[in-house]
């Protein structure tokens, strides 16, 4: 048992105390990463040798000098007896999908690898003014453009600790791979899709995607702006409630960060799930996806073994005396994925028309005539195929004569997804819901090159998730068990708007309650 | 079944969105969107009442919880040279960009 094998919580409170420094915990993370993480991604990275395909790879930059000024300021307040922030001492990692000041900020994508971020994201700053050691970068998919982390241009891309030869999820690949392998204790990630929960469910850890607006957007660098969540990875609920905790609430910075007070999910988290109604909906227990020959939707009930993870959470909380309430519609489910498609696709073609090789980031070295051409070079060298995908798209749905028959009509398809859950929330409607209860994916953490280059197959890995991103409401991804093919399972639960709180009592019931299961006594491969 | 985007339109696109493809390239994205089109399709099944509305974000603002617009006060940039430093060409303190090609319009 090392200082990483404690939680963030726990850490924090030794810290305070003096009973540990900052600079033991820090160098205790760094020794981890030497063991683990092998190589970190970059833009030239040759053949990959075996010993590679053991390794985690959740890091493009790592600034342990940064890292430790920060662990030496926070043991010197504790020394002079100063104040220190919940997070005091707490190893982080932040997705390279943030600004920080002075540190590369890459996207994960050939275009910005150059660019360093002369300001620091608000949710970064929040959490490092909260005592948290910020690691440096974790791997991603190319700008958030993926649901397995390989898309990056920084290769090796991240592994999946539990199974190297798997991948993490994704978009936060790197976050969730870096927590579950015990490299940070927190990580901060974001969620357009699924992007947070999905690879928390993969990798066998805590991921959380709090309301839209809950959280600062200012200095994430964009996907989908209507969709984007910033939001906490953890090893357990408390360790991701704290963290939420320190980040959350209304920015100047960020006019979409709403104006709505912070409780303390601490004080709440203990209190049990008493006489919340949890619900179950048949159609969270099925996948539907197009037919690749004929595009007909396919239906396909979920594995055996994601739905008996899904009602033994179920069993649990009803033993702890939480209500369940069975077959409540979410009729609209199976549009996320089509919905989401267009909406983001056009969000993102719109930010990333700003990569242009002209004011920051990446310049083709080639020859060029003119500005067009300089254009046309920079964009095709600097960007992978994923985001030229979404730029196409974005285009085409989004263009005068189809925007009526794609976008206006995916918008209203995104009201029908809010009205699903608004019907189960409401207290005065027939479900009367505190909280969904979902699986968060499909399936367990695929095969490294399974599915990579499907874009179709890939984006439907966020089926179960995406409705949440659609609504802008809460979710919360942990693990719910481990399948036959020794990989975790994620569950989810669902809750309204700003309520976060709700999500945290309830995972943290079933995480207390499950903590003698013979399943949470697995560790991760690169652990073992 | 035809493909929605031809090889025509979309090298359209590609002229649009200022890209240029290799053969390959060109084939693998144009395949993948016509894939995910077949996707978007499944929208059309939906019924859409007239009075459904457009959502552009899924939580409402309202008063209590929007946060307003900040004063529109001045304030210098704490760090230009910094900024201007990420530009990949810079002489004198401009940004640099190549000659600008002028069309016509009719």
């Amino acid at each position: 048992m090392t200082l990483m094998d404690q939680s963030a919580f726990i850490t924090a409170q030794k810290v305070k105390a003096g009973e540990r420094s900052a600079v033991e915990v820090l160098e205790s993370a760094l020794e981890r990463i030497a063991v683990v993480d092998g190589r970190p991604g970059s833009l030239d990275y040759g053949e990959l040798t075996d010993e590679d395909k053991a390794k985690v790879h959740a890091f493009i930059t790592l600034t342990a000098d940064r890292a430790r000024q920060q662990a030496e300021a926070v043991d010197a307040k504790v020394r002079a007896g100063e104040a220190v922030g919940p997070l005091a001492g707490v190893p982080l990692s932040v997705k390279d999908i943030f600004t920080v000041k002075g540190m590369p900020s890459t996207a994960a994508s050939r275009i910005l690898a150059t660019f360093t971020a002369p300001y620091t994201a608000t949710a970064v700053q929040r959490l490092e003014a909260a005592g948290a050691i910020n690691l440096g970068k974790v791997n991603l998919d190319e700008f958030t453009y993926g649901s397995s982390s390989e898309s990056s241009a920084f290769q090796p891309s991240p592994r999946n600790p539990w199974d190297t030869s798997r991948v993490p999820g994704g978009s936060s690949g790197g976050s969730t791979a870096s927590v579950a392998a015990g490299e940070a204790l927190l990580s901060l990630g974001t969620d357009t899709a699924g992007s947070i929960r999905q690879p928390a469910a993969f990798c066998g850890v805590v991921g959380v995607k709090p309301t839209y607006g809950r959280v600062s957007r200012y200095g994430l660098i964009a996907f989908g702006s209507s969709l984007d969540c910033p939001g906490p990875v953890a090893a357990n609920v408390r360790d991701a409630a704290l963290m939420l905790g320190a980040m959350a609430g209304a920015d100047p910075h960020d006019s979409t960060a709403a104006k709505v007070p912070v409780p303390d999910y601490l004080a709440s988290l203990e209190q049990g799930v008493q006489g919340m109604r949890i619900g179950l909906s048949p159609d969270y227990m099925k996948i539907t996806f197009p037919d690749a020959e004929t595009g007909e939707l396919v239906e396909q009930d979920l594995p055996e073994e994601i739905k008996a993870a899904t009602l033994h959470a179920a069993e649990v909380l009803a033993r702890l005396g939480a209500e369940i309430v069975e077959d409540v519609p979410m009729p609209h489910t199976a549009y996320g994925i089509p919905a989401y498609f267009v909406i983001s696709r056009v969000e993102a073609a719109s930010n990333l028309h700003r990569y242009d090789g002209v004011k920051y980031g990446y310049r083709t070295q080639s020859d060029y005539h003119d500005l067009n051409e300089m254009y046309r070079k920079t964009r095709a060298e600097g960007f992978g195929l994923q985001p030229k995908l979404r730029i196409l798209m974005g285009m085409y749905v989004s263009a005068a004569q189809y925007a009526e028959q794609y976008y206006a009509r995916a918008l209203r398809v995104r009201s029908l997804l809010r009205s699903d859950f608004d019907a189960a929330f409401d207290p005065a409607g027939a479900y009367k819901l505190d909280a969904l209860l979902t699986p968060t994916t499909p399936t367990t953490a695929f095969k490294m090159a399974d599915v990579y280059g499907d874009s179709v197959l890939m984006q439907y890995a966020d089926q179960l998730t995406v409705p949440a991103n659609h609504a802008g409401i809460p979710g919360l991804s942990l693990p719910g068990g481990i399948a036959s093919d020794g990989l975790p399972i994620g569950v989810q639960f669902l809750a309204p708007d700003f309520a976060e709180e709700t999500l945290f009592r309830a995972g943290q019931a079933f995480e207390t309650a499950t903590a003698a299961e013979a399943w949470r006594k697995i560790k991760p491969e690169v652990l073992r | 079944m035809t493909d929605e985007i031809s090889p025509d339109l979309f090298e359209h696109l590609v002229d649009l969105a200022a890209f240029a493809f290799d053969p390959e390239e060109a084939e693998y994205l144009r395949r993948e969107l016509n894939n995910q089109l077949k996707a978007i399709h499944q929208l059309e099944n939906v019924p859409l009442a007239d009075d459904v509305p457009l959502a552009s974000h899924g939580v409402t603002y309202t008063a209590e919880t929007r946060a307003g617009l900040r004063p529109d006060n001045w304030a210098p940039c704490e760090n230009p040279d910094e900024i201007l430093a990420q530009a990949p060409q810079v002489e004198n303190r401009y940004i640099i960009v190549p000659d600008i090609p002028h069309t016509k319009l009719d």
